[in-house]
This record gives structure tokens, C-alpha cells and sequence, in this order.
């Protein structure tokens, strides 16, 4: 293997700077009978932040995983920087830093001997991690949990002290599944500061998150996995594009909400609808010029309405409303 | 007034030439539990009570100013205080073993380990010394009480040394069975199980099965008048049994007897054995622990597929 020839494979790549991140095309994996990727295209670009959305069990975690070295695709080519994850999984694992969804701590380290273990594992010299772990401490806020023993920490403490970890070896790429899951706002909001800095560094950054919405204004690009396929990929612009185009509206009347739903039906620009007591939920693809319009209508019919407005959706569940049904196997 | 200092520099830079960073972290951890504590008073107590049970029921008459001496009973004392030794050892070797590679995954630290650059033979061998390692403090620690048998003569240090090496290759074989274990099997529990089923059967399964068989084969020749097929070669099965190898060391005759069964018709009464029994044992358990240590190092990951890669290629 090895280290020359996973660098000869680089050479052969364009130039660093303008050589992807990540390739993957035609990624395929198989548990089984269960079919968690399907012939999976993705290129991420060097610097991006690259958010990945979609439902459990759509193939996430899978996608990352294989990124991580730690499964095998059963088809399709995966390149990190240029070198081939299965031929060189060594090679890759010096470039990535990867969180899983749910992880484990060895309680009995204190935090520092903590990152000492994984800097040593990871090929750090004592010397260089002695001044190291310091700064990375400052950076997930632990400095001042230092000397304290991990099973002392709390969830949110560990979930920045597993990102210093990923950080030890200067990785150019963060593999990030999950990284708020279970945590509370304010550690949320944390995490959410440590990663604007980590995109300040120049890190190339893969994050699957549920606080995905939090994250828009620092994520480049987002992917929409659903049932091991690959349905949406672009700029948060072109997202929020398709979006816009689709706006779900939130009408609460004061009675009679079966006849309004049949008197939406037959509007313009309004798709798909649910009624819930007396609370209307639809698609809305029109302007806030239509919109006024739709109210007068609805007014002039007799129509009492108490609430008309935008439904306080986030950017995961509404992309998921939109694109319902189309990863489903024909 | 450099001295201290340097030495201080030194400590650290030695530990880090001779001690990979997960065997640093298993040495650690471990010792960090109260578990290794009362791991090691259990073993010391179980031992202790045993050796001197044996003194205990068997009067050994040691009185100063009588000059009894029986060297034949001191022997005796020796090799019952080093199978029950084996017998802990058997009892631990799995437990300590079973669960260096499942427990990781059940606690989800292996992945954060297998993402590191450590490789495959040194997470698994740094798993495995570690918990010889503590192993070895443990028969160590008993070495006092197996010095009782030099009061009353009979054995020398020799020979306590040979059965301290038996025991660290048992520990080795049986240890590398139960990383085998957990490296292939996700649950713990599961691993655990496997591995004191292997090891019931090599101790106590191997002996029963010599037995049993060697009674069968006896009854169905007994009305046989022509000379019988040599069935000697059921003694193998005793060569796999670690307290049958051990004991073969200290009674070289045990060897000759156990492959002798197969000519009890009177056909070769002073027949040798083809081979010793501990011999055998060296042989074949040396043989099993690199095939368990290699396929461990083997699947502790993602395994490329070959014929993928053909495709590929």
C-alpha cells in the first residue's frame, strides 16, 4: 500500500486546490436484503460546508461511514482528496476527523489524557500535543474541564470535547453526523459557534444535523438522501429557490374549515392541503400579492379566518414535504 | 541538579518507544477500575485457600525437630496447587479476554479507535498483552504461596519456572481465542459464552470424550478374538487438554499411558507414545493462536472483497 502510491493516486488528480474533497459516484451499499445506498453522486468542493438532510434510516450515517473508512461500499468509487477510500483507507483516515451519531467516552481519562490518547493513536508527537490540546480545549470551551474526568462531563461537554477530537491531527475534512443530537439550546447554540469558527479555518465539512435550519447561514450546499438515493443537491440559494416556489401556508378560521379547504382546492397556486380541526395547512406557490388576493376571496365568501400566515417550518421538514414519494423504488 | 529533570524527560519518551498508545490506555484504564483490585484479591484468596486447604487435609508432617521429610507428598502438594492455578487461569483468561473488542464496540468507542492511524495488529495485540499482562500479575502474585511446596523439598525452582511458562503460553492460546471471540461476534455476552464453552471443552471435554471413547472401542472389541485395529490415536485427544500437558511435563509415564489405551488387549504393553502430550499441545495451540491473532488483526475491519476489487481493477 501505501503511502507513495495513495499519493501517486493524487498526482493523477487535478491540482490540490481545484481537486474535490470528496468524490463519491455511484456509491451502492447492501445490509442484507436492505438496500441503504443506491448508486450515490456527490462531489463536495474544498472549503464547503456541506449539509446532509434527510430521514432516518435514508442512508446518512451510511454514506458517512464509508467516508470514514469504517464500511466497504459494495460498488462505486469514493475518493477523499483524490485517493480511493478502499485502496488507501490509511491514507484518508490522516485527512478526515469523524464524529458519529452516537459515540463513546472511556470515563476513567481525564479530558486532557483524553486527547492525548487519540493525538498519540493518531501519530502526534508528546511534544506537539502538549501544546496542542490547550488551544483545541479553548476552542470547544473546556479549558477550564482540563483536569476533570469525562464521566464528569455533560452530554454537551462531550459531544465538544469528541470535536476536539476529530480536530487532534489537523484533518482537512470533518465528517460531523449528528453532532447536536440531544442537546439543549444553549449547547446547541454552542456547537453552532464552534462550527462558524471551524468553517473560518478553511475546514471541509460534512454535517448531517437536525439544528440544519440553525445552520443555513453557514452551510454552502446541502444533499437530500431519502431511501438510499441522492435526491436534491445544490447552493443553499438554489434551495431556498425551490422553496419559495413552494411556501406552506397556515390558515386558522374561526368555523366551517372543510368548505374553505373545498373552496382552496379549486384556487390557483395552491397544491397539496390538510385540514386539522379548524386549522388549514397547504402548499402555496404564488407571491405575497396572491396571497393578499386569496384572503380577500376568502373574506368576501364569508369566511372568518383568525390566523393567515407562513407555517414556521424549517428548511429539513419543508424540502422533505416537497420532495415526499419521489425516492420511493418504481 | 540536570539529573532529575532529564530523567523526567526520560520517563515520558521511553513509555512512548516502548508502549503504543492503546496498550497505554489499556495499562491505564485498567487499573483505574477497582474491578483489577478485587480481581486480584479474588484470585490471591481462591488460590490461597486451596493451598493451604490441601496442607490442611493432608497434614503434611513438617515439624521442626522431627525431621519428617516426604518429597512424594510435596510433589503431590506441587501439582495440585499448579492445575488449580491452570483451572483459575481458565476461568479468568476468558473473562478478561472475551470482551476487549465487543466491549469497545458496545460502549462505542471502537470507531473513534479504528479512525485513528493504529493499525489492525496493534490494536489487537496491544488488547491481548494488556490482559496477559494482568494476567501475569495475577499468577505472579501467587508465586509466595506456590513457594510453600520449597519448605517441605521435592521440587525445584526449575520446575516452577517450566509451569510458569506453561502458563503464560495457556494464557496466550486461550487469550487469543477470546479476542477471536469478540473481534467476530458484536455482542459481548455472546463472546463470553463462546469462549468458556471453548475453554469447558478443551479442559473438561477433551478428558470425557478420551474416556468415553476409549470405553466404546473397549467393549466392542472385548468378544473379538483376532487381533484388534490400533486405536491409540484417541491419546490425541488427550494432548489437547491443557491439564493433561501440564502434568505430562512433571509424569513423563502419563504420555506413554495415554496412547498406550489402544493396545490394552496385551498387544504392546511397553509401547512408547509417538509423541508427548504436552508436546502435542505445544504444537497444535501454537498453531491455533496465530491463526486466531491473524484472523482477529483480519476482521477487526472492513474487509476489501476480492473479487469486487477484480472487477474493479
Amino acid at each position: 500500500m501505501t503511502e507513495p502510491m495513495a499519493r501517486a493516486e493524487a498526482l493523477e488528480q487535478p491540482d490540490s486546490a481545484d481537486r474535490p474533497m470528496v468524490e463519491i459516484r455511484g456509491l451502492t451499499k447492501r445490509f442484507g436484503q436492505f438496500q441503504a445506498l443506491r448508486s450515490i453522486d456527490l462531489t463536495i468542493r474544498r472549503g464547503t460546508v456541506f449539509g446532509f438532510i434527510g430521514p432516518n434510516g435514508a442512508g446518512k450515517s451510511t454514506t458517512m461511514a464509508i467516508l470514514a473508512t469504517l464500511l466497504l461500499p459494495d460498488d462505486g468509487i469514493v475518493r477523499i482528496d483524490g485517493i480511493d477510500v478502499t485502496e488507501h483507507p490509511k491514507e484518508v483516515r490522516k485527512r478526515i476527523g469523524y464524529m458519529p451519531d452516537f459515540f463513546g467516552v472511556y470515563d476513567q481519562f481525564r479530558t486532557t489524557e483524553y486527547l492525548h490518547f487519540y493525538g498519540a493513536s493518531c501519530g502526534i508527537p508528546r511534544a506537539e500535543r502538549e501544546a496542542l490540546i490547550p488551544q483545541l480545549l479553548e476552542l470547544v470551551n473546556l479549558s477550564d474541564k482540563k483536569d476533570a474526568y469525562v464521566d464528569t462531563l455533560s452530554r454537551g461537554m462531550k459531544q465538544r470535547l469528541c470535536l476536539a477530537r476529530c480536530l487532534v491531527h489537523d484533518p482537512d475534512l470533518l465528517i460531523l453526523d449528528e453532532p447536536a443530537s440531544g442537546l439543549d439550546p444553549r449547547a446547541r447554540i454552542e456547537m453552532r459557534e464552534i462550527m462558524k469558527e471551524l468553517k473560518a479555518m478553511g475546514k471541509t465539512i460534512i454535517i448531517s444535523s437536525h439544528i440544519l435550519p440553525e445552520l443555513a447561514e453557514m452551510v454552502d450546499e446541502i444533499g437530500v438522501i431519502e431511501q438510499g438515493r441522492m435526491i436534491a443537491q445544490g447552493s443553499v440559494a438554489d434551495i431556498q429557490h425551490r422553496l419559495q416556489a413552494g411556501r406552506i401556508l397556515e390558515l386558522r378560521l374561526a368555523g366551517r374549515a372543510e368548505e374553505a379547504a373545498l373552496l382552496l382546492e379549486g384556487e390557483p397556486h395552491v397544491g397539496r392541503l390538510m385540514v386539522e380541526g379548524q386549522l388549514i395547512r397547504f402548499q402555496f406557490a404564488g407571491g405575497d400579492e396572491e396571497q393578499a388576493e386569496l384572503l380577500v376571496r376568502l373574506v368576501e365568501r364569508g369566511f372568518r379566518p383568525i390566523a393567515f400566515s407562513e407555517a414556521q417550518t424549517n428548511l429539513e421538514d419543508v424540502f422533505l414535504e416537497m420532495t415526499k414519494g419521489i425516492g420511493v423504488e418504481a | 541538579m540536570n539529573g532529575p529533570s532529564s530523567a523526567k524527560r526520560l520517563l515520558p519518551e521511553l513509555r512512548t518507544r516502548l508502549i503504543n498508545p492503546v496498550l497505554g490506555k489499556e495499562f491505564t484504564l485498567r487499573m483505574r477500575t477497582p474491578r483489577s483490585m478485587w480481581a486480584l484479591l479474588f484470585y490471591l484468596a481462591s488460590i490461597g485457600i486451596l493451598a493451604f486447604g490441601f496442607l490442611y487435609v493432608f497434614q503434611i508432617d513438617y515439624v521442626i525437630g522431627t525431621t519428617v521429610f516426604d518429597p512424594g507428598r510435596s510433589r503431590t502438594m506441587f501439582l495440585f496447587i499448579s492445575i488449580a492455578q491452570l483451572g483459575l487461569i481458565a476461568f479468568m483468561t476468558p473473562g478478561l479476554t472475551a470482551g476487549v473488542v465487543s466491549g469497545e464496540r458496545e460502549k462505542q468507542t471502537l470507531n473513534l479507535l479504528l479512525v485513528t492511524q493504529q493499525s489492525s495488529t496493534s490494536i489487537i495485540l496491544s488488547k491481548l498483552v494488556s490482559s496477559l499482562s494482568f494476567m501475569t500479575l495475577l499468577v505472579i502474585s501467587t508465586v509466595p504461596v506456590f513457594s510453600i511446596v520449597f519448605l517441605f523439598g521435592g521440587i525445584s525452582p526449575g520446575q516452577v519456572g517450566t509451569v510458569f511458562a506453561f502458563y503464560l503460553f495457556t494464557m496466550l492460546s486461550f487469550g487469543s481465542f477470546g479476542v477471536l471471540f469478540s473481534t467476530l461476534m458484536k455482542r459481548t455476552m455472546l463472546s463470553v459464552i463462546t469462549s468458556y464453552g471453548l475453554t469447558l471443552f478443551m479442559y473438561g471435554g477433551t478428558a470425557f470424550l478420551f474416556l468415553i471413547l476409549n470405553l466404546i472401542i473397549e467393549n466392542g472389541l472385548s468378544g473379538q478374538t483376532s487381533a484388534p485395529a490400533y486405536y491409540g490415536w484417541i491419546g490425541y485427544l488427550m494432548g489437547l487438554n491443557p491439564a493433561a500437558a501440564l502434568v505430562s511435563i512433571f509424569e513423563p509415564g502419563l504420555s506413554d499411558s495415554i496412547f498406550r489405551a489402544g493396545w490394552r488387549l496385551g498387544m504392546a504393553n511397553s509401547a512408547n507414545a509417538p509423541i508427548q502430550l504436552w508436546q502435542e499441545y505445544f504444537i497444535v495451540y501454537s498453531v491455533l493462536t496465530v491463526i486466531a491473532i491473524l484472523l482477529s488483526i483480519r476482521r477487526i475491519r472492513p474487509v476489501p472483497n476480492r473479487k469486487r476489487k477484480k472487477v474493479a481493477g
